[in-house]
């Protein structure tokens, strides 16, 4: 999502800089992007790796000179694995918790700080549907992202009249990598229609995005559900 | 308005340690089923990443978008591991200036156009629909409506970047290793698992096609006409009745294009596709030799003039039919499967027509057939093509389907044409044998790049004798 999200951004004339945790991976994901608009001006990358919270300023201020300041970070980073690998792995377990919840909440504060400075800006963090509910499948999973929605929500709710405009985004079903050899439920998205959304949702300051759309409709409706019908039913 | 500058976290800032582990959410042993586009299912699921490279590891097969009609796409097990290379669809360069495109394999040709016809670029040969990657585009060496001057796709390929059955990888070109990228192109994905594709494009004058079509009475003057128009257009092809019979039989509508001249084609660019899904899949009922019939009587009548001429736009001209999405629906859920053959020029016409009648003899009514003129073969080992005339004939699965493609195997043998593997599910290896005389070189290249045959398909276990 994070790679359609950013052929979105440099299509309309944004210059972007990609953090990720493999430079070759970086390297080649910023030349897709100068490939497909030869006229941008700005595409650059550096390594950051959202299991070691040491390089997090460094590899933002590196972001901050190349782009001559930046005025926006998106959060498409995250880990995941199914509720089974995780209750037999509790090392798995403490690190997708880190990362998913702990760093990005270190990272964003990271930005928040520089964004804040500046007069304000945008944060776009991806969190998920899974941490609306505690739901059997993706109980470890969703309690993470359960954490970082609620972060995001004060974020919003404290700094909004400073200036900085929070979106959380919460993504359904979409078929990525991450849901490779799942079964696809009804309303599953593609990566692109996301991207759409996303962007979309960014420029209209909104806080809060479910994309697929019907995802807003589908949480809405098991947020209503009663406990002891959560117990019962596997979703 | 988000200003000028903005920054992306990729989203590989994290990932699962290592490609083995990214599909974590199926336990191993959960299969589902994959089919190609003719929608006969077999068990097994596909592995989906980003990082191609490293998800091949160990790969038996590829896929990329599962248009292949039959079982090309397929493993031939369910436990073997097949990737999906959708989501590997980075351009990893292009210069245009000299036309060169370099990208992963999953790159879609939808995509491909899109990003090269505003520098008045296209890609040299294109199939019947866009929804093809770049990766099967090479596996199939597709040929497209201008086969008679531009060749397949391999033609055009100047590199490959290969993951090798023994998980090395490996560079290709027509100069380096040039056994292993004849063998690659046209080779269905079983030389090693197509990572990366350079190729040529081609300079368009202008972003729109000039087109003229013609309704043509009958096979022979169909047959005629399209050798005519063969030195003159670049681009040619056409639609046939195969159910009318006697003086009607084979009539149909033959068009040939060439792209617009700037005078022609004016200053708008061609508007986007207007695309719709076909929502549900109708009843096997659906399609049965009396809707046949009105459908290719309709489609017939449709082209109410006798000629037309005038510009249109490349969707329109190469992939009418990707305006109906998954339009495979309509052939229900007992699915459908598509025979392509080429009959070599030496066999002439009365060889077409006589595929016509053995065709409507044996029941095989198919809204679309098309036929087209091929060039010479080229030099892909397995490539499909050969001088002489294409034939490609839709027919839903039905339970005389063996029967029907035993007896068309038969009659292309004793003509000495060949069939398209891409299309194909139920072609017998004794017949695929007696019909491909290029078998043992193809066997030759397998027996040096991949001797413990571990790249196979469904499609090569039924064909070519690999194991299951």
């Amino acid at each position: 999502m994070g790679r359609a999200l950013s052929r979105r951004l440099v299509e309309r004339g944004d210059s972007v800089f990609l953090l990720g945790n493999e430079p070759a991976e970086l390297e080649r994901s910023a030349a897709d992007l100068v490939a497909r608009h030869p006229q941008q001006a700005l595409v650059a990358h550096a390594p950051c790796d959202l299991e070691q919270p040491a390089g997090f300023a460094g590899a933002l201020d590196a972001a901050d000179r190349a782009l001559g300041g930046f005025d926006t970070v998106i959060v498409t980073a995250g880990m995941f694995a199914s509720q089974l690998q995780l209750e037999q792995d509790h090392e798995l377990a403490r690190r997708l918790v880190t990362v998913n919840y702990a760093h990005t909440v270190v990272f964003c504060e990271h930005a928040r700080e520089r964004l804040l400075a500046r007069g304000g800006g945008r944060l776009t963090v991806f969190s998920s549907v899974a941490g609306d509910r505690g739901r059997k499948p993706v109980g470890i999973y969703g309690s993470s992202k359960a954490g970082l929605s609620v972060y995001l929500e004060a974020l919003d709710h404290k700094y909004h009249a400073e200036g900085l405009s929070v979106l959380c985004v919460k993504p359904g079903f979409v078929k990525t990598a991450m849901t490779a050899g799942l079964e696809p439920p009804p309303f599953a998205g593609e990566p692109e229609q996301v991207a759409d959304d996303v962007l979309r949702a960014m420029l209209q300051g909104r806080p809060l995005l479910y994309t697929p759309r019907m995802w807003a409709l589908v949480m809405f409706v098991i947020r209503l559900l009663p406990r002891f019908v959560m117990r019962k039913i596997g979703f | 308005m988000i200003a000028k500058t903005s920054l992306a976290a990729e989203t590989s800032a994290l990932s699962p340690p290592g490609p083995e582990l990214t599909p974590v959410s199926a336990p191993s042993g959960a299969v589902g089923q994959l089919s190609g586009w003719g929608r006969l299912p077999a068990p097994g699921r596909e592995l989906k990443s980003e990082r191609l490279e490293a998800v091949t590891r160990g790969a038996v097969l590829c896929r990329g978008l599962g248009r292949s009609y039959g079982d090309s796409s397929l493993p031939a097990q369910a436990s073997d591991k097949v990737v999906a290379t959708l989501l590997a669809d980075r351009v990893l360069a292009f210069d245009p200036e000299a036309g060169v495109l370099h990208a992963e394999a999953g790159l879609s040709l939808a995509e491909v156009n899109r990003l090269v016809m505003p520098h008045g670029w296209f890609p040299p040969v294109t199939p019947g629909t866009k929804f093809v990657t770049l990766g099967g585009m090479v596996a199939s060496d597709v040929h497209g409506k201008n086969h008679h001057r531009a060749g397949c796709f391999g033609t055009h390929v100047l590199r490959l970047r290969l993951r090798l059955a023994d998980d090395s990888i490996i560079e290709c070109s027509p100069t380096e290793h040039a056994d292993l990228f004849y063998a690659a192109a046209g080779g269905m994905g079983l030389l090693g698992h197509i990572l990366e594709v350079k190729f040529r494009l081609e300079r368009t004058p202008s972003p729109w096609i000039w087109m003229e079509s013609e309704r043509v009475g009958n096979i022979d003057e169909y047959l005629a006409r399209l050798a005519e128009s063969a030195p003159r257009w670049p681009m040619t092809m056409g639609w046939i009745d195969c159910v009318s019979s006697g003086r009607a039989l084979g009539r149909g509508i033959l068009m040939a294009g060439r792209w617009a001249t700037p005078e022609e084609a004016g200053a708008t660019p061609p508007p986007p596709a207007k695309e719709i899904t076909f929502p549900f899949d109708l009843p096997n009922w659906a399609c049965n030799p009396v809707s046949v019939r009105a459908f290719n009587i309709a489609y017939y009548y449709r082209h109410f003039q006798r000629q037309k001429r005038g510009i249109v736009t490349p969707d329109q001209f190469f992939y009418p039919l990707d305006a109906i999405r998954e339009w495979n629906r309509g052939y229900g859920s007992r699915g459908f499967t598509q025979y392509q053959c080429v009959l070599p020029r030496a066999a002439g016409a009365p060889a077409v027509r006589e595929f016509m009648q053995l065709l409507a003899r044996l029941g095989g009514a198919s809204p679309l057939c098309v036929i087209k003129d091929c060039g010479p073969e080229g030099p892909g080992l397995l490539s499909f093509p050969l001088e002489g005339t294409s034939i490609a004939v839709d027919m839903a699965v039905t339970s005389g389907i063996q029967h029907i493609v035993d007896r068309l195997n038969e009659f292309v043998i004793a003509t000495g044409g060949r069939i398209y593997l891409t299309k194909d599910r139920f072609t017998r290896a004794e017949h695929f044998r007696a019909m491909e005389p290029r078998l043992p070189l193809f066997a030759a290249a397998r027996d040096k790049w991949d001797p413990g045959r571990r790249l196979r398909s469904a499609q090569s276990v039924r064909l070519l004798g690999d194991r299951a």
